[in-house]
């Protein structure tokens, strides 16, 4: 029984060293893409791989090496709170990013929002140099102000 | 062979964080800052995962839960007050 105990530590400790390797490399993975990307959507893109996978490879590395029961679920509630917290931050960056115009449009395969914007832009009377939403006090989203319509941000039209 | 993981993971790790903070110096405008920001503070939680798991204790969890805490509040906080102050707006 001891060498088959002794075996499968070995390679418990092999597969927790092989995901530590790939979790750090997610990291440096991250660190190119940051440097190489042209631009803020493309960088997002790289980020988010030593957030979500990264540190789940490592924690299930962690808790292989632990060797314990009770230590999973403490790993798990880690891990989903990253999972909670990241989408939500990544779309407040990638919002802002979108209305200060910080993106190549000719890069993008497809801009859902454009015709929303323009439509806005048009019923709201905005010019070309001041487009909706570059202004961070403006919370609501333009798409959904222009469709208000008769609300009380109509006064402008 | 925890050893030479150890030491692999420094050095990718090392790599990563001096191109996430060249990418803050860099960074052309303050949103990519605040990726660039992110990805380093996750690289910080890869670093503690990684010593966890080497030394074998679970002292640093705690810490990494804060960390996404902190991640979290200071990139929207970032990104709700950010604005455009860049004289050629296709510079990026």
């Amino acid at each position: 029984m001891n060498p088959e105990t002794l075996l499968g530590d070995t390679v418990i400790d092999a597969v927790s060293a092989v995901f530590m390797v790939v979790g750090a490399l997610m990291s440096l993975g991250a660190a190119i893409g940051l440097l190489r990307f042209p631009d803020l959507m493309s960088r997002m893109h790289a980020a988010t791989k030593p957030q979500v996978l990264g540190l789940f490879l490592l924690l299930v590395a962690l808790g292989l090496q632990l060797r314990t029961w009770w230590a999973w679920p403490v790993l798990l509630v880690a891990w989903l709170f990253q999972l909670l917290t990241v989408p939500v931050s990544a779309h407040m960056v990638g919002r802002a990013g979108y209305r200060t115009k910080h993106l190549h449009p000719e890069l993008l395969s497809s801009d859902e929002l454009e015709a929303v914007v323009q439509q806005a832009a048009g019923k709201r009377g905005f010019d070309d140099e001041n487009p909706a939403g570059s202004n961070p006090d403006d919370a609501g989203s333009p798409d959904r102000r222009g469709r208000l319509g008769g609300g009380p941000g109509a006064g402008s039209a | 062979m925890m050893q030479l993981v150890l030491t692999v993971t420094a050095v990718v790790l090392s790599l990563a964080a001096a191109g996430a903070i060249i990418r803050i110096a860099i960074g052309p405008s303050l949103l990519d800052r605040v990726l660039a920001a992110d990805v380093l503070l996750a690289i910080f939680g890869a670093a503690l995962c990684i010593d966890m798991a080497v030394n074998r204790h679970l002292n640093n969890l705690m810490l990494l839960v804060a960390l996404s805490i902190i991640g979290f509040v200071g990139s929207v906080t970032v990104a709700r007050f950010v604005a455009d102050r860049r004289e050629s707006v296709r510079e990026s």
